[in-house]
């Protein structure tokens, strides 16, 4: 019966292993571009969600051919033409903390969460 | 004339990013702020025409739909009285501000940066402009982000001043992406269910859906359920609601003293459109609140914001972290006036979403015209500012009182509704606390006027002038609209009303 | 920037290589896998191997900064172009019939091609700059230097002036 569970849903199980190691590193890891690829780590588990709820059983490539019969079963492609977006989107998000990152180093000589903390509560309110 | 009404709700959205393209391209030295504030006018001037249509003259919705694609299929773009509203709010700030910005961010950006500011500025703009009008949850959702990625560049702005407005910004992108996701993951469940992403769409298969419930066994409960927390829960982070508040207050205070006052008027308001239209309209409250009693939860949850924010707020001795921490409380209200479920809550939630960003507008911009004599804005900094920068003074206290509810100002009328909705429910305790954070606001508030009116000037403090007109202007202008929508409450109540029966399929 | 001769010989051969296939993908965008987000990516990836490899001052004399910087703007600019050429026929936005409105089914691979490119150059035009942004004031350390940022760090404190 667990068995059945894990292997009859393994796709569901990939997305929540996936987002959940990301939100692990979100959380305890302290180097800030760690953090961000635990975030991009978490944005994908959310990608290969949507593609898994896209796929139809039996279905193939949504592309029309001559010759195809006129009961072929199609994926959805919607979900891959959305997450192509959530694909820009977070290139975009790890690109800007990267570039917060950069900065954080420049300014405060760490990126390390635990000794900006320890720096920011000597500074005044 | 006739090609721009066709176009009006395209316009607010691709207007914006249109000239911010241009102003990146070409906007060198004043040019970017020009730009922005001829592309700002032009919006707030479309959205009013919007407003005008939806509220006084109907038909209540004005539909458009991008490339020609049907509804389902395609986005489309919907303007209900609910989200003329919120529009014309963002837009009227998003001007103000732009107003205000040419001088104050003058020393914070360097002139060859300049006209990336001004793109990012703008962007941010066609983000919030796009949230609201949007009727495709997945285009909410890119739009959001678009918003949010604008966002943590703009506080990020403020390191030149502090450098912990750098973390500040970090902190809410991680948070602010989480939140995202959580999000996508929600309609990512209702895509499961339902195979639509429109609005409407979605609303109207989950209907049927509901209805089988009622004679056989409850299919697909769990997937929407699951899909209706992720949901509030990424809404929750974007609008700075109670537990998940804490990336709110130091975006605020470390960012500059124009951002601070954007994002205050614009992007939590924004992200409390987004729990209405998902609560109300897409989900439908016999679900969300009759039938998984979830308005307890956000009520508690309101209540907990107006308390924690009103006491955090009392301990701060930087102003505007004050502030920040007020906004957490106002915030509060409006999650209240959601909760209640009933004409006059949601009439409250939407005033308040107009009145809190006039005040907490003007009361940044205040805020950022001592920052820009005086070099500081903590407690110690306002004292005896009352003299010295009188007209500035006084906007701050206009704000102060409408925050705190003082009849004749724009906050009075929202609590009005909103103890007025708490009691139909009969939720007595609730409304016990709206005027406990009244109390909490005086006390608040009357930390930075006493200060200002009573305290002295510090021994050897550079002698402190008047701001300059530019931004004095735009600062007493939304602190003389907070007072005037306090005395005629006509226009906004009959604006939220047709909002409030619009959402909850009353008849005007 | 590495002295490595393979990685310098295999960057080399490779990166013509690369603009060409991005433009492959580009223009087969329409009819088949492929189009203006991939190609883009391609088309920086060759650019930004050249700049890991040459450094980023090398990459930076192949394709100048300004050239990126504009083109980042200037590839939305002919999307919202294309949906804005709509709006003015009197067409929604972005309605590609508006190109060639006598024939519907012909307008629409136009209008995708338009679309498409704008997409390309800026995605290309965006990825340039993100490693720009990053790596600007830290390539090119003086041989045996270890990689700390310490350049940026006074480029960049009379960038604040």
């Amino acid at each position: 019966m667990t068995m059945r569970l894990v292997l009859d849903y393994y796709n569901y199980w990939v997305c929540i292993i996936l987002m959940m190691v990301g939100f692990y590193g979100v959380m305890a890891k302290t180097n800030l571009v760690k953090k961000a690829i635990a975030l991009g780590l978490f944005q994908t588990g959310i990608l290969v969600f949507y593609i898994t709820i896209g796929k139809v059983e039996g279905g193939t490539g949504p592309v029309t051919i001559s010759g195809a019969p006129a009961d072929a079963v199609y994926s959805n492609p919607l979900p891959h033409a959305l997450m192509l977006t959530a694909i820009v989107v977070g290139v975009s998000t790890l690109a800007v903390a990267m570039a917060l990152a950069v900065k954080i180093r420049e300014k405060y000589g760490t990126i390390d969460d635990h000794d900006i903390h320890r720096l920011e509560h000597e500074m005044p309110d | 004339m006739e090609l721009i009404q066709l176009h009006l709700p395209a316009l607010i959205v691709v207007l914006p990013l249109v000239t911010g393209l241009l102003t990146a391209l070409l906007g060198r030295g004043g040019r970017g702020w020009w730009i922005s504030l001829g592309a700002t006018g032009a919006v707030l001037a479309a959205t009013l025409q919007l407003l005008a249509q939806v509220v006084y003259q109907g038909p209540q919705t004005v539909t458009y739909l991008m490339g020609n694609w049907p509804m389902p299929y395609g986005i489309g773009y919907v303007v209900d009285p609910l989200n003329a509203a919120v529009m014309a709010t963002v837009a009227l700030i998003g001007f103000v501000v732009t107003l205000y910005a040419g001088r104050s961010m003058a020393p914070e950006i360097s002139p060859d940066r300049a006209r990336y500011f001004w793109a990012v500025w703008q962007f941010c703009l066609v983000g919030l402009l796009g949230i609201t009008i949007t009727g495709d949850a997945f285009n909410f959702y890119v739009l959001l982000e678009i918003s949010s990625l604008s966002t943590y560049t703009l506080i990020a702005m403020g390191h030149g001043r502090d450098r912990r407005a750098l973390t500040a910004a970090i902190h809410y992108l991680v948070l602010g992406t989480i939140g995202a996701c959580c999000y996508l993951v929600g309609i990512a469940y209702l895509y499961m269910v339902t195979g639509s992403l429109n609005f409407a769409d979605i609303h109207a298969r989950l209907a049927d859906i509901y209805a089988t419930w009622a004679t056989d066994a409850p299919v697909y409960k769990k997937t929407i359920i699951a899909g209706f927390a992720f949901i509030m829960v990424g809404l929750s982070l974007k609008l700075a609601l109670f537990p998940l508040h804490v990336w709110q207050p130091n975006a605020y205070t470390y960012a500059p003293a124009a951002v601070s006052a954007l994002l205050a008027g614009t992007a939590t308001k924004v992200g409390a459109y987004g729990m209405i239209r998902i609560v109300y309209s897409v989900m439908g409250t016999d679900f969300a609140f009759t039938f998984l009693r979830s308005d307890i939860l956000l009520a508690a949850c309101a209540l907990m914001a107006i308390l924690v924010g009103s006491l955090q707020a009392i301990k701060q001795t930087n102003a505007k972290k004050l502030l920040a921490y007020s906004s957490v409380g106002q915030i509060g209200y409006i999650a209240l006036g959601i909760a209640a479920n009933n004409v006059a809550g949601l009439q409250a939630a939407v005033i308040h979403i107009f009145n809190h960003a006039l005040t907490k507008g003007a009361m940044f911009m205040a805020l950022g015209c001592v920052l820009y004599r005086t070099g500081g804005v903590r407690l110690e900094h306002l004292r005896g500012l009352g003299r010295k920068m009188p007209l500035t003074c006084a906007a701050f206290l206009v704000g102060g009182m409408g925050l705190i509810g003082v009849p004749l100002t724009s906050g009075f009328v929202s609590k009005w509704y909103l103890v007025q909705s708490a009691l139909e429910r009969q939720w007595l305790a609730p409304a016990g606390v709206v005027l406990v954070g009244s109390i909490l606001a005086l006390v608040y508030v009357g930390r930075c006027a006493e200060a200002m009116y009573f305290g002295q000037r510090p021994e050897n403090s550079p002698e402190v002038r008047e701001a300059p007109l530019s931004m004095l202007v735009p600062t007493l202008l939304l602190a003389a609209a907070s007072l005037y929508f306090g005395i005629d409450s006509g226009t906004t109540s009959r604006v939220s009303e047709a909002a409030a029966k619009f959402l909850l399929g009353v008849a005007p | 920037m590495t002295t490595n001769p393979i990685m310098r010989v295999i960057a080399r051969v490779n990166m013509p290589l690369m603009v060409v296939f991005a433009v492959y993908v580009q223009v087969h965008g329409e009819i088949g896998p492929g189009g203006g987000f991939q190609a883009g990516v391609i088309f920086a990836a060759a650019f930004i191997l050249y700049g890991m490899v040459f450094g980023g001052a090398e990459m930076r004399r192949v394709f100048p900064r300004w050239i990126s910087d504009a083109g980042s703007a200037l590839g939305v600019l002919i999307y919202a172009g294309t949906g804005v050429y709509s709006m003015l026929m009197g067409y929604p936005f972005l309605d590609h019939v508006a190109i060639w409105p006598s024939n519907p089914g012909g307008a629409e691979p136009w209008g995708m091609v338009s679309v498409e490119w704008g997409v390309g150059i800026t995605v290309a035009c965006v990825m340039m700059t993100i490693f720009n942004e990053i790596t600007e004031g830290t390539d090119d350390p003086p041989p045996g230097a270890d990689t700390e940022m310490v350049p940026a760090l006074h480029q960049n404190k009379t960038e604040l002036g």
